[in-house]
């Protein structure tokens, strides 16, 4: 099976890139509103998608993947 | 017997100031000893452990995120757990947040912008191991080169750390978008310190300032009682 993780600057959270890219988008003459930068993390793990598997990969998130004090995260399993 | 007391310089891949901080160290009256991240015991009688200056993993994932999980962490979790005293600077104090010992977070500065200067640092503290050399309100002038330096944690963590004295140094101007301008922090303990100045690059006029020695000059105090308490 497949993992996706999105991981993103919390809300609230000040997202000094994504200002900086927000900036840029307007210099180039998109109307855009707040821009935010985060990260996707592509893993794959043997066996198939189950609760067991998110379990695992949500410990990962909480381990290493994602600082809980700044950022949050979204999981999406799928059958390899 | 060696009457220099011990210190772990821990190294991982992409520390850079692991030998400016060996040498400031020795200078100071200390035996600094380089440690490999991988290693998963200190040195028999290491009385301190310094998290040196760098782009431990090319600052990877994020910042001190991947050091912080590194074998030599588990062993400096011990002793640290054990009272040992712990000093990171910069991206050791980054490390020492991932691995939460130490509270919040290091995030990109405000601007941007990789800062590198000497800047203004107060005392908030003069009562913890780190700053036993230093009084309180003393302005140390203390050189930065972050990237990512602006400490954040949440309004309770930052208020309560306030109160318990936590707050070791805090910048005399806006350096980085740092919450406070905190510059430093300690653990509740009292024996874990990172700050994102750089105490082992002034240690001697020569260098434009010799106050990081006063904070250096602690740890290795530190670390000569820790010997003698843990032998």
């Amino acid at each position: 099976m497949k993992a996706t993780i999105l991981v993103r600057p919390k809300e609230g959270i000040l997202d000094p890139q994504g200002e900086a890219v927000e900036s840029s988008l307007r210099k180039l003459g998109f109307t855009v509103g707040p821009v935010r930068v985060g990260r996707v993390i592509d893993l794959e793990l043997r066996g198939e998608t189950s609760p067991e598997a998110r379990a695992e990969v949500e410990r990962m998130c909480a381990e290493l993947l994602a600082n809980p004090l700044i950022e949050s995260y979204e999981i999406r399993l799928e059958e390899a | 017997m060696n009457q220099r007391p011990l210190v772990a310089v821990v190294v991982f891949p992409g520390s850079n100031d692991d030998h400016d901080a060996a040498w400031a160290l020795g200078a100071l009256g200390a035996e600094p000893v380089l440690l490999w991240h991988g290693e998963s015991e200190l040195p028999d009688g290491t009385g301190a452990v310094l998290l040196p200056g760098g782009f431990s993993y090319g600052d990877y994932l994020r910042c001190g995120a991947i050091a912080s999980v590194a074998p030599a962490m588990d062993a400096v979790r011990r002793f640290a757990a054990d009272g040992g005293p712990v000093l990171g600077i910069c991206n050791g104090f980054q490390i020492l947040c991932e691995a939460r010992l130490l509270p919040g977070v290091l995030r990109p500065n405000h601007q941007l912008e990789f800062v590198c200067r000497d800047v203004a640092v107060r005392v908030e503290n003069a009562g913890t191991l780190f700053t036993s050399r230093c009084l309180e309100g003393q302005e140390l002038i203390l050189p930065v080169k972050h990237g990512e330096g602006a400490w954040f944690a949440d309004e309770g963590t930052f208020v309560g750390l306030g109160a318990r004295g936590q707050i070791v140094l805090r910048y005399a101007e806006d350096v980085n978008g740092s919450l406070g301008h905190v510059a430093g922090v300690v653990n509740e303990r009292g024996n874990v310190m990172g700050l994102m100045p750089h105490p082992e690059h002034a240690v001697d006029p020569l260098l434009g300032s010799a106050d990081g020695g006063l904070l250096l000059a602690g740890l290795v105090d530190a670390a000569a009682r820790h010997v003698l308490v843990a032998a």
